[in-house]
């Protein structure tokens, strides 16, 4: 009786499964949302939601004709978190669409549920290079970058501009030994010392700015998104380094922290693939009403994640809401037909952007600071992992 | 040579900055046998605080005092209101209660500055560098720590150890029963206490929020070193709180300043600089389990009779 059960029950379940492509009939689009709302980096997590709901709004808040419903859920900036709510969302939401994830190692702890729920992950942040090269899959696709590409571009520029010895200090997580591990396959110079610190608890940098001024070396280059970047800064000043070293970073300076850095932060250069004052239609419109429903201007996070929402859009619409169909939307997806922020925006083979780098720096107008676009780096340049991954 | 110095007045300031968290720790500990989570969540208070008040009165002196001022009364609130309802009941009571705790004063701090968190600069008189030996720049701002904490320590030394509250406070560390059959008002000491307790943590954390930033969780991590320290130093002993503060305070610096090195030299560049930071933040614990397997009961007693 028992075993006729489940016999049956598990035909039941197998018929559901099978039924379901068949219902295409979908009614909304589900998006699921991981990002980091909670403890000090809670402000990125936010501003990027902000952003999301902003690029909603511009498309009306549909996509392909179909109402939109986006659940956040929180990782807590722990990958064991993340993974439990990834798979929440890929499990019991149902949800279309992954995207968010700031944290590389987050995301490289949460990645396998969705592929293997052949679930669409579009990162907006996190660069884990894994994910671009040997783990990469047809189901993942980013609009931001890899670990080591934005640091590639500041040692190109650096070796441009004649720089010969170099200090690192950096996080001790998956994304600080890929930044810096990129910066070192670029820089030509000499890398005198290279620091790898506790991550995320260890925010007083005392001993290793000691060390980095006692090596002589011509410039500094670190990495520290969020909060731990203000940090650096005001450590780096007080230490009587700014001023005396030439400090080189990345994502370490962004619009949530430069209100906290200010003058310390002043004359850093850094390299993005976006700026609040690129020229371009999209970008203004963005950063515009941006600031009119936030009263801010929106970060790097921001730029990527409203480019995440307008990429789902466009291959919803791309393939009428008839989202059963994943080959269709995956085809629809890697045309990217849509208005980035930042410019001329197309995948490459392994789903990650062909895309140009910006070196910005810091400068004061007024009584606020901001980036300032100063040079373009590289320009179109192709994600460096397309090698490794096997999708052609 | 002077990268060492250096070094070692890293370690220094650290380890003085740990002695004023783990000092209040240890009395709360020792005297009212209160395992007190939430004590980084006034060191949290305290850099909040001193954020607030500097902004307000634009004196950044002022605002530290204003501070400290501030984080006694919320100390002593937080005994009178909470605390006392865990006297007297399991340590796991104590340690669910002032975990909630945490919880509440972390959603408060969100709810009354945001999520964002907030910056107090260092005063332009203490932000540069100064030549305190011929030839050694050092951060003003981190000297200062150090001449500020070492005055406190000399303060709390003279208080326990020459005035009245300290003997009740001694005696209480010793022996909590017989100090309240003599006849002292114990609710009163221990409101006092608690109160001293919480002052050093917002001193601590207004200290760090120049060097740090002000932020919602900031007092956790801090607080397992505290807790180390405490076991190192015996609980209920602010003489082991110094010596162990300082001890964890060099270690840490030193490890990682140097401990590095000699990893990539022993291992190579690729598996030293990756298994360095792991081993170098290890290393105070190591400290801590030979601490309990030589002398179970810390460096400094304060109860052994």
């Amino acid at each position: 009786m028992r075993k006729a059960l489940l016999v049956a029950s598990t035909a039941l379940l197998a018929a559901v499964a099978a039924n379901n492509p068949a219902m295409a009939q979908q009614k909304s689009v589900k998006i699921g949302f991981v990002s980091t709302f909670s403890g000090p980096v809670a402000s990125i997590g936010d501003d990027m939601r902000n952003a999301f709901e902003l690029a909603l709004d511009h498309l009306g808040r549909k996509m392909g004709g179909l109402p939109v419903e986006v659940v956040y859920e929180d990782d807590t900036l722990k990958p064991e978190v993340g993974k439990q709510k990834t798979e929440k969302l890929v499990e019991s939401d149902k949800v279309d669409f992954v995207s968010g994830f700031i944290w590389s190692n987050v995301v490289y702890a949460s990645y396998k549920p969705v592929v293997d729920a052949k679930t669409f992950l579009v990162i907006a942040n996190a660069g884990e290079t894994r994910l671009a090269g040997e783990n990469c899959s047809p189901f993942i696709f980013s609009t931001a970058w890899t670990n080591d590409q934005n640091p590639i571009a500041v040692a190109d520029y650096m070796n441009q501009k004649g720089v010969k010895s170099v200090y690192l200090i950096g996080p001790n997580y998956a994304a600080g030994k890929e930044n810096l591990g990129g910066f070192k396959t670029a820089f030509k110079g000499k890398v005198l010392g290279e620091d790898y610190t506790t991550w995320p608890s260890q925010l007083d940098f005392s001993a290793e700015l000691a060390k980095a001024k006692a090596s002589k070396a011509d410039a500094v280059y670190m990495f520290y998104p969020g909060a731990a970047g203000v940090q650096f800064l005001n450590q780096y000043a007080q230490a009587g380094l700014k001023g005396s070293i030439p400090l080189y970073t990345t994502f370490s300076i962004d619009s949530l922290s430069l209100p906290r850095q200010k003058d310390a932060a002043l004359g850093v250069i850094s390299a993005l693939q976006w700026g609040a004052d690129l020229p371009n239609d999209a970008n203004k419109k963005f950063v515009g009403d941006f600031k009119k429903k936030f009263g801010t201007e929106p970060s790097f996070y921001a730029a990527q994640s409203y480019d995440a929402a307008m990429l789902i859009g466009s291959a919803v619409a791309g393939v009428k809401g008839n989202l059963a169909d994943k080959a269709a939307v995956q085809k629809a997806l890697e045309k990217a037909d849509f208005k980035s922020v930042r410019g001329d925006f197309k995948f490459g083979s392994n789903h990650y952007p062909t895309q140009s780098f910006y070196m910005q720096e810091v400068v004061k107008s007024g009584e606020s600071y901001t980036q300032k676009t100063i040079a373009t780096a590289e320009k179109n340049v192709p994600n460096p992992h397309a090698k490794q991954c096997s999708m052609k | 040579m002077t990268l060492f110095i250096e070094q070692c007045l890293n370690g220094l300031q650290f380890g003085l900055l740990l002695f004023l968290l783990a000092a209040g720790l240890t009395l709360v500990f020792g005297i009212m046998d209160l395992v007190n989570l939430a004590h980084g969540s006034l060191y949290m208070l305290g850099a909040y605080f001193a954020a607030t008040f500097a902004a307000w009165t634009g004196s950044f002196v002022l605002g530290a005092v204003l501070a400290i001022l501030a984080t006694l009364l919320v100390g002593m609130a937080l005994e009178v209101i909470a605390m006392r309802r865990l006297y007297g009941r399991d340590h796991l009571d104590h340690v669910l209660g002032t975990f909630g705790l945490i919880l509440f004063f972390d959603e408060l701090v969100r709810l009354i500055w945001g999520p964002g968190g907030l910056s107090l600069p260092v005063p332009p008189w203490l932000d540069r560098s100064i030549e305190i030996l011929p030839g050694i720049q050092y951060s003003a701002y981190r000297f200062a720590i150090i001449v500020v904490t070492l005055a406190v320590a000399a303060f709390l030394y003279v208080l326990v150890m020459r005035t009245r509250v300290g003997m009740l406070i001694r005696a209480g560390a010793s022996n909590r029963e017989m100090v309240g059959a003599l006849g002292v008002n114990i609710k009163l000491l221990y409101t006092l206490v608690f109160g001293l307790g919480a002052a050093l943590a917002g001193l601590a954390g207004m200290i760090q929020a120049p060097i740090l930033t002000v932020q919602i969780g900031m007092g956790e991590n801090i607080l397992i070193l505290a807790f180390v320290i405490t076991v190192i130093g015996g609980i209920g002993s602010i003489r082991g709180a110094f010596v162990a503060a300082l001890l964890v305070g060099f270690i840490d610096t030193l490890g990682r300043a140097f401990f590095p090195q000699i990893l990539v030299e022993l291992l190579g560049r690729q598996a030293g600089s990756t298994a360095a930071p792991a081993l170098s933040s290890m290393m105070i614990y190591i400290l801590m389990a030979v601490i309990l397997v030589v002398k179970p009961q810390g460096l400094f007693a304060a109860n052994s009779r």
